[in-house]
């Protein structure tokens, strides 16, 4: 029996977990131990809430770096980082660790943030909400992303590979397993959200559906 | 104003959310409680927010505190405490606090399932909390960064019994054993000071106001205060205008009521020194609507401020679609990511830079400006701070879980 795609949406509240950093070193040493949730914040939170700007600035950490300890070659590292690409939070936090781990065993002096300038970390608190949009083929399906808010498109697109440990989008997963469209299922699997704002990811999504239903009629 | 009036700036998306999170809430009783009805940020707030809340389908009820003068004169003091001013509390301030807040205990209204109290002076009113009724969240609209020790020791001992404190900006928050959440402010586009104008209103009102729009226009909107670096910016303007034509505009409240700010008033008078080029403009607390021509007929927005509590001028400011330099401290960071949506600087031969540079690079200047409307239409519009509002209530019922999923 096919199994239609209930769309649903993610919504978070900020935490203030009251752990600063000054240097690097304070930084690594939190990173260590803060909760997965202040990892996930400050990298996927962190560019959903600026992924409209053109450019995207990078993740927090390499912002701070950048802009703040002014390291701009440890920064340029942590910018580099694919965050989206990362299946698990945990894999994601060890890459930036041994990033800053690196720098530090340089030797080099470690700069300071100026005061009131530290790095303060947050954490996100997510609430998962079933919304009414549902979809039972292609056509359903665009309809459905065109309508949908942003929580949800953030829900299904950029929090998926984290959440199902599988690498993918929740609506390449469903297209490709439910409906056997795997050419579109893929063409959204390539696309890098973070490289897109949220109306234009919205647009290629429906754009890439509304093709292949073109093409099916 | 309704719900669906905010549809054009935020998407149907974010409104359908915002009625789901409502639907979440319907079964529960909020009683939020604040000092006053009128006047003050937070009313401001709750007048807009509370008749929004219910259009979700929230039942929520607004209770106000009664106080005597003496009362809210204490409370004056000990906001001017938490802001860093030292000062201490002497046993008769704390019995007039003690006092007021019994009286309000036996008046008000505080059975609900959410109870949600704003700011220093109702604080005490947790003194209610039953524990199996209701959880109590303290929202402080207050830079609490750098307290007077005992005066923020006194509050301390209301706070810590609530279940989860709010604060605007990660810096505010204190050592405290409950959840801290961080909601910031936001503005209200449909607002007198932040609704779109037509072309022709700024006219009326730039001409009103006697600044002509000949050359490019640089703008600080502030009161009179030193921390607000108003003789800073003139001092960075003329660095600028030895390159570049320009006008500067400093506008900010009247300070006849203030020593403080008519001594600053003063002093930037003195060091614009007649200069025509120079509009130093004292404005009505009402003048809502001439502040949002002043934006939009602006080239450049700063806000060379040295210490800020939020800040919140940035935003309106970037919702202009305006191009923003503005000084690193308090909750601008948050408003502003440098070089993305906005200039960040520390001195004034920094703003005087970024002011040449943007000045010289209006395709750069405008794209920071796009992005900073699309930075505040995300995150700092009142959409966004009722959901985090909402948000809030549902957490209070899972303290402990970093994922609520509902069915």
């Amino acid at each position: 029996m096919m199994i239609p795609f209930h769309f649903k949406t993610s919504l978070h509240l900020t935490l203030l977990t009251g752990r600063r950093a000054r240097d690097l070193a304070e930084l690594l040493e939190h990173l260590r131990s803060v909760p997965g949730s202040a990892v996930f914040y400050h990298t996927h939170r962190f560019l959903a809430q600026h992924q409209y700007l053109s450019p995207e600035p990078p993740n927090d950490f390499a912002y701070w770096v950048s802009n703040v300890l002014q390291e701009d070659r440890l920064g340029e590292q942590l910018a580099a980082l694919d965050v989206v690409a990362f299946s698990s939070i945990r894999a994601l936090r060890e890459a930036i660790m041994s990033r800053i781990e690196a720098q530090l065993s340089s030797g080099k002096n470690l700069r300071v943030a100026p005061e009131g300038e530290e790095f303060h970390f947050r954490e996100a608190v997510t609430f998962v909400l079933p919304t009414p949009h549902m979809a039972r083929d292609l056509r359903e399906f665009a309809d459905c992303v065109e309508q949908i808010g942003f929580g949800s498109l953030s829900h299904h697109v950029f929090e998926a590979s984290l959440r199902l440990d599988r690498g993918r989008n929740d609506f390449s997963q469903w297209l490709a397993e439910t409906l056997g469209e795997r050419g579109v299922a893929d063409a959204i699997a390539r696309l890098d959200p973070y490289t897109y704002t949220l109306d234009g990811l919205r647009r290629e999504i429906v754009r890439l559906v509304r093709a292949r239903v073109g093409a099916a009629a | 104003m309704q719900l669906d009036d905010y549809e054009p700036f935020v998407g149907r998306g974010t409104i359908d959310e915002l009625r789901l999170l409502g639907a979440r809430l319907r079964e529960r009783t909020i009683a939020t409680v604040n000092s006053t009805a009128v006047g003050g940020g937070v009313a401001e707030i709750l007048n807009r927010m509370v008749p929004l809340a219910r259009e979700v389908g929230v039942n929520i009820r607004w209770e106000v505190m009664k106080g005597g003068e003496d009362f809210f004169a204490l409370t004056k003091r000990v906001h001017n405490a938490l802001h860093g001013k030292p000062d201490r509390l002497s046993a008769h301030d704390e019995e007039v606090y003690r006092e007021t807040t019994q009286r309000n205990l036996a008046d008000l209204d505080l059975d609900a399932d959410v109870i949600f109290v704003h700011d220093p002076q109702p604080a005490g009113l947790v003194a209610a909390r039953r524990p199996e009724r209701g959880r109590w969240a303290w929202r402080c609209h207050i830079d609490l960064s750098a307290p007077a020790p005992e005066v923020w020791s006194f509050l301390a001992r209301a706070v810590s019994q609530y279940d989860a404190a709010v604060f605007s900006a990660p810096q505010f928050g204190r050592d405290l054993r409950m959840p801290q959440v961080m909601i910031t402010p936001s503005i209200d586009p449909l607002s007198d000071k932040n609704c779109e104008l037509s072309a022709d209103e700024i006219d009326k009102i730039t001409q009103a106001l006697r600044v002509p729009r000949d050359k490019p226009i640089i703008t600080q909107i502030s009161r009179f205060d030193h921390l607000k670096d108003p003789v800073g910016v003139i001092d960075a303007f003329r660095l600028v205008r030895r390159y570049n034509d320009c006008r500067l505009i400093l506008a900010g409240g009247s300070a006849t009521d203030d020593p403080e700010g008519a001594e600053v008033l003063q002093q930037v008078h003195e060091r614009a020194n007649g200069d025509p080029e120079i509009h130093v403009l004292e404005l009505p607390p009402t003048a809502n609507r001439e502040i949002n021509a002043l934006q939009r007929a602006s080239t450049i927005i700063l806000q060379k401020s040295l210490k800020e509590g939020f800040g919140l001028t940035v935003s309106e400011a970037l919702w202009k679609g305006k191009p923003v330099i503005a000084g690193a401290v308090g909750g601008i960071p948050l408003q502003i990511k440098h070089r993305y949506s906005g200039i960040l600087t520390h001195t004034v031969e920094g703003t005087a830079f970024w002011i040449k540079q943007l000045l010289n690079a209006p395709e750069y200047a405008r794209r920071l400006g796009e992005n900073g409307r699309e930075h505040v239409r995300t995150n700092f519009l009142l959409t966004r701070h009722l959901r985090d509002y909402l948000l809030l209530f549902l957490f209070l019922e899972h303290p402990s879980e970093r994922v609520v999923e509902f069915d």
